[in-house]
């Protein structure tokens, strides 16, 4: 055990406030003998567990015995890296924290990529590995891997556990890290022997965590002069990200949106933290963002940045991003403020305390959305003339945003959406409208293909009465549609629409625009050769499966498919290959040329400026 | 130019934990000088001595980085003005009878110290600052250098004041 300095004491997090941030319910047990594995099984239910997705294997083994007793749901997937998706869909979906189980070896490197997910969006998961027996460590022993040395570089913290008495601690040490600060995922690895050695269980453990204390609470100069830039301001705008969503923050920010009547953008990991619907946002900013967005943030004089990270697909080319903007960056990781973009105001701190102080301290100077008349006149002049938009295919072929467009309007604000990547992805944050936070689930920073099925699984199971839709590519589906069998075992009856164009559809965008229409292997087969036949592939998997190929048959689909809910229902779009994704800011290019439509610059006047 | 800092770095004496801090160096493209580790008076406690080649803003964000490791404690910036730093080296250096005596004023000059003696070399032990050592190698040079070691810089604050009681380094 560490003996932690006085210093580092003063921050040290009580049992006490880790049973708030963990877990309300958390209980006390008194001494009991039992196994490695019981006081795994038993630590995860009194930290508040209640589903956890995995497969078990060697090394995981013992712990599947008490699990077999235990009041924790364990929903056995197909794929490690289902699992780790579905937890953090779980994760997404509720703000809890997510869990997955995967024994030793390639059970554990299945996980790699979902960590790598969760770690790019900040999203609370803990992922459970079994290992080889301690003796057999570093021996290249079967289905060993050092997994806490693969995913050192993907965690927010990870653990290799050394004998059964710490694992209450470790686990609790865990849901901790995981949950509070810039949340993100945490790995356990468990070696066989320590699962199986005896032990005696108590809970709650003390948490040992001295280097560990993240700022909640915002510097008070820093709000004061935070709300000095906002009251001089003359083209404010205030930048949101996925951070205003983890810190459970939204009613907040829409009353400092309308206390100052600033104009609101959301990225790609914020939308659905403001209302599509309210009248002052502007939509995404950044690579396929709004050209109301992406001009305001170009023009503006002030960004207030709320959990935001200046990520390089909203900056475009850093050194011509925002370039009359001064910069305040709030944010509870002090390492991204700063880190593209310098801040003239640096605020550390949880979104939801920022946004309450800067509220507070705007509330005598702030006039509404009459503060800006000269800048919203520009604005709304740009919203009205390059409005989110496509054009049909000339070729006859359904268009996909239509499809997506439809699905928003029939299916609704209540419902969870969760896509893929790609251009389905894009098309599904610009056409759907998103009124509510947690109805957006998306791989953001890490961008994997094959996230949507899993994911909606598991926010499905998180949100059982909410209608859960994948919106997945015909490429991204192929990678992970094994979780449909679980779903259809399980009870999870999730909605997938796979937006079928027989290609990786962004990848050919890129072919067309960039290698002057090389389709070197984008072709997927889908349409040619309906290779696989997706509604054959929905059927053997246990789903409906439906096919839609025009336009007249979209409404109907979906709402044949939004009155089944005993089981998985798989609809295959069979969309047109040449829709492209617009606005564009090519990679790399200046925000300032972004595209509205292929060939088409929007023309900004210069008494605009 | 160079833009050298001496960071040191409290952490967790646990397994693993130099993986992760020097993991985050090259993951990050922060290049390192030099590095050097040990217990310290609390056997708990290691302390992670690191020169860093960076600009200032590289530097901020390096700080940043390892604070948020959880096994890292404390990271204080030490000014070579307001401390003591340290190299260890040793060099094995050709010296038959005719250089020897040469050789062993250059020693003696440097307060270095002869550890091992062979019928053509000597072998030197020297500490000092970076620059100090430096000028060592460069007066033993002409003899010819056939082996030699160096450690990673050690630093600390001058004055009474402990690197636990002092302020941490904390851009934010």
């Amino acid at each position: 055990m560490t003996r932690p300095t006085p210093e580092s004491l003063a921050h040290r997090v009580t049992p006490a406030t880790v049973a708030a941030a963990v877990n309300p319910a958390s209980t006390t047990v008194a001494p009991v003998a039992t196994t490695g594995a019981g006081a795994l099984v038993r630590s995860l239910e009194a930290l508040g567990v209640e589903v956890a997705f995995g497969i078990p294997g060697g090394a995981i083994l013992p712990a599947y015995d008490p699990l077999f007793d235990s009041k924790v749901r364990h929903i056995l997937v197909r794929h490690e890296q289902g699992a780790g998706h579905a937890a953090t869909g779980y994760a997404q979906a509720t703000g809890k924290v997510g869990v997955c189980i995967a024994t030793s070896g390639p059970g554990a490197t299945n996980l790699v990529t979902p960590i790598a997910d969760a770690y790019m969006d900040s999203v609370p998961i803990v992922a459970i590995t079994g290992q080889v027996g301690r003796p057999y460590i570093g021996t290249d022993a079967f289905q060993e891997a050092d997994i806490q040395g693969i995913t050192l570089p993907i965690t927010k913290h990870n653990f290799l556990v050394q004998n059964a008495e710490e694992l209450p601690r470790i686990l609790a040490e865990a849901f901790h890290l995981a949950a509070t600060g810039r949340p993100g995922p945490v790995l356990v690895d468990i070696p066989k022997d320590v699962l199986q050695s005896q032990t005696t269980f108590q809970w709650p453990p003390a948490l040992d965590l001295p280097g560990y204390r993240p700022t909640l609470h915002p510097h008070g100069k820093q709000i004061r002069e935070a709300a000095r830039l906002i009251a001089a301001a003359k083209r404010p705008v205030l930048y949101v990200g996925g951070g205003v969503h983890k810190a459970g923050a939204t009613d907040g920010l829409r009353k400092l949106a309308e206390l100052t009547g600033i104009p609101v953008v959301t990225t790609l990991m914020g939308i659905g933290a403001f209302p599509d619907s309210h009248p002052q946002h502007l939509g995404m900013p950044g690579m396929h963002g709004t050209v109301p967005a992406v001009y305001a943030m170009q023009k503006a004089d002030l960004l207030v940045t709320l959990g935001a990270r200046f990520d390089d697909r909203v900056t475009g080319k850093l050194d011509s991003f925002a370039p009359d903007a001064k910069i305040v960056h709030a944010d509870i990781d002090p390492a991204e403020i700063g880190k593209n973009r310098h801040a003239d105001v640096p605020i550390v701190g949880d979104a939801r305390h920022v946004i309450d102080e800067l509220i507070a301290a705007v509330s005598s100077t702030a006039g509404g959305t009459d503060q800006y008349p000269a800048w919203w006149s520009t604005l709304n002049d740009i919203r009205e003339r390059y409005p989110l938009g496509y054009e049909e295919p000339t070729d006859g072929t359904l268009a996909p945003q239509y499809v997506i467009e439809r699905l928003g309007e029939i299916v609704g604000p209540d419902a969870i959406y969760c896509a893929g990547v790609g251009q389905h992805q894009m098309w599904a944050s610009q056409f759907i409208k998103y009124e509510k936070p947690g109805t957006w689930l998306n791989s953001g920073g890490a961008g994997t293909m094959g996230y949507a099925v899993p994911a909606a699984m598991g926010a499905k199971v998180a949100q059982p009465g909410t209608t859960v839709w994948a919106i997945d590519g015909d490429g991204c589906f192929q990678m992970t549609n094994q979780e449909l069998a679980t779903c259809a075992l399980e009870g999870i009856p999730i909605k997938v629409a796979v937006i079928n164009n027989g290609n990786l559809g962004m990848v050919r965008q890129w072919q067309t625009l960039f290698y002057d229409g090389r389709y070197s292997n984008t072709e997927l087969g889908t349409h040619k050769h309906r290779i696989p036949d997706f509604v054959k592939l929905a059927e053997a998997l246990g789903c409906v499966g439906l096919r839609c190929e025009s336009k007249d048959d979209v409404d109907k689909v979906i709402k044949q498919a939004m009155e089944i809910n005993d089981a998985p229902v798989v609809i295959d779009f069979t969309v047109g290959k040449d829709a492209m994704v617009w606005p564009m800011v090519a990679a790399g290019t200046s925000n300032d040329e972004i595209m509205f439509a292929r060939d088409v610059r929007p023309t900004f006047d210069e008494d605009d400026l | 130019m160079t833009n050298k800092h001496t960071l040191s770095v409290l952490v967790e004496n646990k397994p693993g934990v130099l993986a992760r801090v020097s993991g985050l160096f090259s993951r990050r493209s922060f290049n390192i000088d030099s590095l050097a580790v040990g217990e310290t008076e609390n056997p708990d406690v290691s302390r992670i001595t690191i020169v860093v080649d960076a600009e200032s803003s590289p530097l901020e964000q390096v700080t940043k980085q390892l604070n948020k490791l959880v096994n890292v404690l404390k990271i204080v910036e030490l000014d070579p003005a307001q401390s003591v730093q340290r190299e260890l080296l040793l060099v094995k250096v050709r010296a038959d009878r005719a250089q020897r005596s040469q050789v062993l004023e250059t020693v003696e000059l440097f307060r270095a110290r002869v550890i091992d003696v062979a019928p053509d070399t000597l072998t030197i032990e020297a500490t000092g600052n970076p620059d100090k050592l430096d000028a060592l190698l460069r007066d033993l040079e002409p003899y010819g250098i056939k082996e030699m070691v160096q450690s990673g810089l050690v630093a600390i604050g001058r004055g009474s004041r402990s690197i636990t009681t002092g302020p941490a380094l904390r851009a934010a």
